[in-house]
């Protein structure tokens, strides 16, 4: 099965809400860690070494945009 | 520092050819007489080809060094006749705890596969090593162990390379039809040839001690990352026998080596790391400075290279020497055939299509653990402790954490020398893989399937095979029969090796898989064998 692109959270402003009230009274760093514990969390949940990687790639590909630096 | 070994020093003989100087041609000359050397040496003279080992030092490494050897290099050594007295003096260990920062993040006990002859690790100071091998190949009537001999220069013809070696006599001329440098990460013989020795730079310096403990301790693997007592390194804890401990500390590339290895310097550290009740006392001290690297190409001409002379690896996973021996294994049969007339000079050239492919799977793993250990930058450093973090708790974490992983053989599963499979089989045996061992009865007495393999071609048959032997030209591969020649009373050959009636192996002289059916077809078989040869 190919990476999810479209839409699949119900109740999407509650999950944000949840997401950014996790760190929020939380130093930088504790903040960071604990995003990078929630990546390796959701990947093995995921588990699909493909989806991973395609996931991967769409984060990279998002982040570092043709012509930028 | 105290002292639980004494170095042996060797005798210096002038040799024969220097004596009169009349150069000799020998069949092979290997060029230092360190673990890959002597074993290079052996796996030769098992195939019965004559070989002088040519070393400038005379006497054993000095410390612990290499320090753990895994099952498939002690599996060769038992091949030769060594790996009993190792086993016996080594230690094993099953159990590793991993801290990280104040905390045992968690713990793991190896549980090693059951039925297998040979233990899959053992600790043992490399000295231990080098001193079995050396006696073993000292009474050896095909091995010529000559200290106190330098190469100079090396000048390659067609079918033979001139080597100019300094001895306390002088200078001399001595010839080789084939030349093994086993000289080590720094080879003088890879300059000589003009080798590039490149690949993917990784840089770190490591302090290493080897410490008396006078209590006792447990015999367990401990592995520290970002710990109090050496912060934003790693710390490993090795157990070694004659109650010796072996310490490794990451320094990183900025320390200064001098400095580190001042006893002063390196006693708080370990006291800190032991806490303050453990009594030790320091034996030997070094610090050393690693590259990721590998030769381009691990033939020159008449001169083949094997060990850190032809790859240098990251400490982490034991694959330096281990991966050093599985090269002499691959090379020693093959430089045998062509020497004897029976295969082409072309099945040497497969000795670097099938060790640059392990020496780059173990590069792999090894610059995956190094890059867990030490990470690049600040995210990946976040990455990583959480990993840590998650591994205390989460089992699904603990696979991801890194700190070395164990040496095992890499299969050569695209090698020329294989025949690809027609039939269907279960289990891991493939062409290219390195034959497991199994317990099984010979002779109404137990024994082991690699023992009985020895070290020529065979042909194991699961069930009757119509003929006792296929030859091809000088070459013969005997046929070893389950149920006549072995029994597996265990079922675990069978397993192994998903043993239907009527399957057979063709098995190479290192006693890895060349091919396997079905059924016994003996023009399948020669024409595995013709490929094998490179006929």
């Amino acid at each position: 099965m190919p990476l999810i692109r479209d839409p699949h959270i119900p109740d999407p402003d509650g999950f944000y809400e949840e997401l950014i009230a996790s760190q929020r009274d939380l130093p930088d760093e504790q903040a960071d860690l604990l995003l990078a514990k929630l990546v390796l969390i959701l990947a093995n949940h995921v588990g699909d070494r493909a989806v991973l990687s395609e996931a991967i790639g769409l984060a990279r590909a998002n982040t570092v945009k043709a012509g930028a630096a | 520092m105290l002292q639980t070994y004494t170095y042996p020093r060797y005798d210096y003989v002038q040799s024969a050819e220097q004596k009169s100087a009349a150069p000799e041609r020998h069949p092979v000359l290997i060029v230092g007489a360190g673990p890959i050397g002597l074993t290079m040496a052996l796996d030769l003279a098992a195939r019965g080809v004559r070989s002088v080992i040519v070393d400038d030092n005379n006497t054993v490494s000095i410390g612990s060094r290499a320090v753990c050897y895994a099952k498939r290099p002690l599996e060769i050594w038992d091949r030769l006749g060594v790996a009993e007295a190792l086993v016996e003096r080594g230690v094993r260990w099953q159990v590793g705890k991993v801290f990280f920062d104040e905390d045992l993040v968690y713990q793991f006990d190896l549980l090693p596969e059951p039925a297998h002859r040979m233990p899959a690790m053992i600790n043992l100071q490399q000295y231990y090593l080098e001193e079995a091998l050396v006696e073993a190949c000292t009474s050896h009537p095909l091995v010529d162990l000559r200290w106190k001999h330098r190469v100079l220069g090396l000048a390659q013809q067609a079918d033979h390379a001139v080597l100019t070696v300094e001895t306390p006599d002088g200078i001399f001329k001595t010839e080789a039809q084939w030349v093994v440098a086993c000289d080590g990460a720094n080879s003088d013989v890879r300059r000589m040839v003009g080798a590039q020795f490149t690949g993917q730079f990784f840089q770190d310096r490591f302090l290493i001690a080897d410490v008396v403990m006078k209590a006792q301790f447990p015999t367990e693997r401990w592995f520290w990352f970002d710990p109090p007592f050496h912060r934003g390194q790693s710390v490993l804890l090795h157990k070694e026998c004659d109650n010796v401990w072996r310490i490794d500390f990451q320094l990183g590339w900025g320390a200064d080596p001098e400095e580190e290895k001042k006893p002063e310097k390196v006693i708080p550290r370990i006291q800190a790391m032991l806490g303050p009740q453990a009594e030790f006392e320091l034996e030997w001290v070094s610090v050393y400075q690693f590259a990721c690297r590998r030769i381009d190409k691990f033939r020159y001409g008449r001169v083949l290279f094997a060990g850190d002379a032809a790859h240098q690896v990251s400490p982490f996973g034991a694959r330096g020497a281990n991966t050093g021996v599985q090269d002499c294994d691959n090379l020693a049969w093959k430089l045998a055939l062509v020497l004897q007339g029976a295969a082409p000079e072309r099945l040497v050239d497969s000795y670097h299509d099938e060790r640059a492919f392990a020496a780059d799977d173990n590069l792999r793993a090894s610059t995956r653990s190094t890059d867990f250990i030490t990470p690049k930058s600040r995210a990946s450093l976040r990455l990583r402790n959480a990993v840590l973090e998650l591994a205390e708790t989460e089992p699904f974490a603990r696979p991801l954490v890194n700190s070395g992983r164990l040496s095992t053989p890499t299969p050569y599963v695209g090698s020329s020398l294989n025949t690809p499979d027609e039939d269907a089989f279960a289990g891991r045996m493939a062409p290219g893989t390195n034959a497991a061992d199994a317990p099984v009865q010979v002779a109404g007495k137990p024994g082991w399937l690699l023992n009985q393999l020895r070290g020529g071609f065979v042909l194991l048959s699961f069930g009757p095979a119509p003929v006792a032997d296929v030859r091809r030209g000088a070459v013969t591969a005997r046929v070893l029969e389950v149920g006549r020649d072995l029994v597996d009373e265990a079922g675990t050959l069978t397993e192994r090796y998903d043993g239907r009636p009527g399957t057979v192996y063709l098995i190479r002289p290192d006693q890895h898989v060349a091919a396997r059916w079905r059924r016994f077809d003996a023009a399948k078989i020669d024409a595995a064998l013709a490929r094998c040869l490179q006929a």
